[in-house]
């Protein structure tokens, strides 16, 4: 094999003193169609990000490697002129500005001072051709178009800087079967043009169909290197590199034996996301029963947190159909504090951004979703609260001096932990957990985890949404696993390994 | 003429947003004309109307910009204020030369505008309480420059013309027409005609590369609607003493802003910046670099706006500047720039700024009382903003 068109050499990189990536190598060979795999948090888009520039030299440590030759890249320009484009994963269209504008937006065409539109329009109509887009209008504004196209408007603005190396993050995960099969040909044809691609997916069956490489990434190394020309690979093949470590007794062991006495059903659950009519949920069909741990697995958009939000009162304005049925009736809520009333409980993946009211006290926060409790004639009755603030303290070991303590104080575990309290003051029946324990360490981890297993021997049905896999295996009596909107397995703990799950997600 | 009522419900189905304020405005000056029996469209008041527009139409400008990148200025009323005083102490005081004095006061608006920007950009403050100090700032500094005199009489004649005089009429016809002013009449005859080539020229490249285009007869009555309306004012404006330097000064500012933001790449990146930061910077734009210099525009625009108010008034008074801001920031939002970002015309603010001071002149001129002339301010810019939402989401 020749000089690697791209060699990342020993690349490390740290976010406020957490290491994400730990000198990783990295290599793509002129002409390919290279795919990066692996979980969630492995560390691959942040890998793409320095590649491209936009984590400059002096941010990561290691070596980029051109056709051999040592580079550094100061900023996103840099990179472009060395010929590296890229597609992010959000895709960053300005919504506001028409499709022309969008693709030359940075590179606009200029005739002397002024940009010359009628240029600019001309150019867009051919690249759209080339990306087989030719039914957009280029002077229509980017928030008209469906997800795929502005898909294909990105691939036509990194096309239009001439790239050498075209990187897809996730490129699929938006877009509907036929529409990432549309994706996976044009990529195809782009190579045969003589680009070379870095594809990141988490959908193992395209990335077999297109990789001639494959680069495994897992907590920020690399653990496997697959050629697809001279060896046979295969999915189970690469989950096994994927997933990779054992799990060993992180998780509490289980205190009573869940009762098979449902309390939620939901029954052909849709949710579809108003703006573009695309289902994010179809046909969801799931049981929750007393007393019992449910998980609920996917990858990266896979509409796990969908799921569990529209389950609540949908507070975003999804579109969403089908019957949850509760303790045997049909109910219907319309917002967040329906359910609650009813008793059904949401705890969410962003405690900062959306779980807690950072700059209140810790009392404040507990009490804020049940206060209707703690009315005395039409004050709070501030001694209660504090009582009661002071009883969750104590049983969950919520480590702060007092209660009046103001969250933003604490560390991220325990911030999960007074986010706990808040939804246990509101006495649920039912607990959706949506990542409880992203971003905490270990010892905070077995806390939560702990408390969850004394939830469910008080009767309480829960439903754990993780895209950890160790976690959903250690703590779950039963799994679900979603995939591009849809139930695609449901196994009981015992049957269930890391394999078997990962092939249900990314099937 | 069913085709042509079909091409008409298309175009105001499509533009209605675009074209609402021209015809809002369009509206207030009808019923102020006909309830004054005709003397809101006197040549004198049109003319005045004019004059009164010109110091928060620039204002409105810059605010317009700064809203699109998502920030508000409220330190423009009173650094406007400010810089006025300063031209009147530089010029008084120190015997500068108008031309001096007004390249010193643009200067420190555009530094005061870089001051601004800095602290939004490098020190993360936010716009509203960064300019908010300024506000209080050049309020003090405005105080303490009017200290000894109180208010300062500018007996600059070439200064005071700015806000108060008129191009001169050509020398060599008198005897045509004697009672216009030929010069603007000529001016507005060949602004029309040049509007129609250019208009025409365009449709004719667009249709040549497949562009849409608007119906051919929906296309000519536009034109000529514009064309009216371009000759009447010009008809109105020459009747009396002709183009005020104040409109030339207003017209050469809306046209370069119109074209840095229409045509140019600074004025692209502006809008990205306001429609999605994060997809401007993935782009290679400098976020920083364009709020900077959105800034320094509007603070040149400050000085700018100081020296039409303070020439207007030949003198630098206490108050001056006060509510400026709002009254800019009112016109941009009634122009239809979205507080969401990267939404936004300077022309349409500049209409959104005349219909704030035709509202506040034609009710003068009825003899409105203050307290009502508020009430109805308040209720025109929440009327313009709800339909502004409300055609918005309609789009949706």
């Amino acid at each position: 094999m020749g000089t690697p068109l791209i060699e990342l050499v020993n690349v490390s990189k740290s976010f406020s003193g957490v290491q994400v990536l730990f000198g990783v190598n990295f290599k793509v060979q002129p002409g390919e169609i290279h795919c990066l795999v692996g979980e969630n948090g492995a560390g691959k888009s942040t890998l793409m990000k320095i590649l491209s520039g936009v984590y400059p030299y002096g941010e990561y440590e290691g070596e980029i490697r051109l056709e051999g030759y040592p580079v550094r890249f100061f900023s996103i320009k840099d990179s472009e002129k060395a010929g590296i484009s890229i597609i992010h994963q959000e895709l960053s269209l300005v919504p506001e500005m028409t499709v022309y504008e969008n693709i030359f937006l940075g590179n606009e065409i200029k005739k002397g001072s002024i940009v010359d539109t009628f240029e600019e329009i001309e150019r867009a109509r051919q690249l759209l051709l080339k990306v087989k887009g030719e039914n957009i209008n280029p002077t229509v504004k980017a928030k008209d178009l469906s997800v795929s196209m502005q898909q294909l408007v990105e691939i036509a603005k990194a096309l239009s800087k001439n790239p050498k190396v075209l990187i897809l993050d996730e490129p699929t995960s938006a877009l509907s079967e036929t529409e990432s099969e549309n994706l996976l040909i044009l990529l195809k044809e782009l190579k045969e043009q003589g680009v070379t691609i870095i594809l990141i997916s988490h959908r193992l069956k395209e990335v077999l169909k297109v990789a001639d490489s494959i680069t495994v990434l897992r907590d920020g190394q690399t653990v496997a290197y697959f050629n697809c020309k001279t060896e046979e690979v295969d999915e189970k093949k690469i989950i096994k590199h994927m997933v990779g470590r054992e799990i060993t007794n992180l998780y509490p062991m289980p205190i009573a034996e869940p009762l098979d006495e449902p309390i939620m059903e939901t029954k052909n659950w849709n949710v579809v996301e108003p703006n573009t009519g695309r289902y994010l949920v179809k046909d969801a069909n799931i049981v929750l029963k007393k007393g019992e741990i449910v998980g609920l697995f996917g990858l990266v958009g896979a509409g796990r947190t969908e799921f569990g939000l529209s389950l609540f009162g949908n507070p975003y304005g999804y579109i969403v159909s089908g019957d949850i049925i509760l303790k045997g009736r049909k109910v219907k809520f319309k917002t967040p504090e329906d359910a609650i009333k009813q008793r059904v409980l949401y705890l969410t993946e962003d405690r900062k951004e959306k779980g807690l009211i950072l700059i209140n006290s810790i009392k404040e926060n507990i009490s804020l979703a049940n206060l209707k409790a703690l009315k005395k004639g039409i004050t709070v009755d501030e001694a209660k609260e504090i009582e009661i603030a002071q009883g969750f303290q104590k049983r969950l070991n919520i480590k702060a001096r007092n209660v009046e303590v103001n969250v933003s104080t604490l560390s991220g575990g325990t911030q999960q932990k007074v986010l706990v309290a808040k939804g246990l003051f509101a006495e649920p029946d039912v607990i959706i957990l949506d990542e409880p324990t992203r971003g905490i360490d270990v010892g905070a981890k077995y806390e939560i985890y702990t408390l969850i297993r004394e939830l469910a021997s008080e009767g309480k049905a829960i439903l754990l949404i993780s895209s950890e896999l160790p976690e959903i295996l250690g703590m779950s009596d039963r799994i679900y696993i979603m995939s591009k909107g849809k139930i695609t397995g449901e196994l009981k703990s015992e049957e269930a390994n890391q394999e078997i799950v990962m092939a249900y997600a990314v099937s | 003429m069913r085709e042509f009522i079909r091409h008409l419900k298309e175009f105001l189905k499509d533009h209605v947003r675009d074209y609402a304020m021209f015809i809002a405005l369009f509206a207030i000056m009808a019923v102020f004309a006909a309830l004054s029996g005709g003397d809101f469209l006197s040549p004198v008041n049109i003319s005045n109307l004019v004059d009164q527009t010109g110091y928060i139409a620039v204002l409105a400008i810059g605010e317009t910009l700064i809203i699109v990148i998502r920030h508000i200025d409220l330190s423009v009323g009173f650094l406007s204020g400010f810089l006025g005083a300063i031209a009147a102490i530089l010029m008084q005081f120190y015997h500068f030369s108008a031309l001096s004095a007004i390249i010193i006061v643009l200067g420190l608006g555009t530094l005061a505008g870089l001051l601004n920007g800095s602290l939004v950009t490098y020190l993360r403050i936010p716009s509203f309480v960064a300019t908010l100090a300024g506000w209080l700032a050049y309020r003090g500094a405005l105080l303490l420059a009017t200290k000894g005199s109180g208010t300062i009489i500018i007996t600059n004649k070439t200064f005071n013309a700015i806000g108060n005089g008129f191009i001169p009429d050509l020398p060599f016809i008198n005897n045509i027409l004697p009672n216009y002013h030929k010069l603007t009449l000529l001016v507005g005859i060949v602004a029309a005609v040049l509007i129609v080539y250019f208009s025409l020229k365009n449709r004719d490249q667009q249709i040549k590369r497949g562009f849409d285009v608007l119906p051919l007869d929906i296309f000519l009555i536009e034109l000529l609607f514009i064309d009216a309306l371009l000759l009447y004012i010009t008809f109105i404006l020459a009747a009396h003493r002709g183009i005020s330097w104040t409109l030339v000064i207003m017209i050469i500012t809306t046209v370069i802003y119109s074209f840095i933001t229409n045509r140019t790449v600074l004025g692209r990146h502006i809008y990205a910046v306001g429609g999605n930061p994060e997809a401007a910077a993935l782009s290679g734009i400098n976020v920083k670099k364009i709020t900077l210099i959105v800034f320094a525009s509007m603070g040149f625009l400050s000085g700018l706006s100081g020296i039409l108010f303070a020439s207007r008034l030949q003198s630098a008074t206490t108050t001056a500047g006060t509510l400026f801001e709002l009254y800019a920031i009112a016109g941009a939002y009634i122009g239809g720039v979205s507080a969401a970002g990267g939404v936004g015309k300077v022309i349409n603010s500049l209409i959104g700024a005349f219909v704030m001071s035709t509202l506040t002149n034609g009710m003068n001129l009825l003899g409105v009382d203050i307290s009502l002339q508020y009430i109805i301010l308040g209720i025109v810019l929440a009327a313009a903003v709800i339909f502004d939402v409300a055609t918005r989401s309609k789009e949706r």
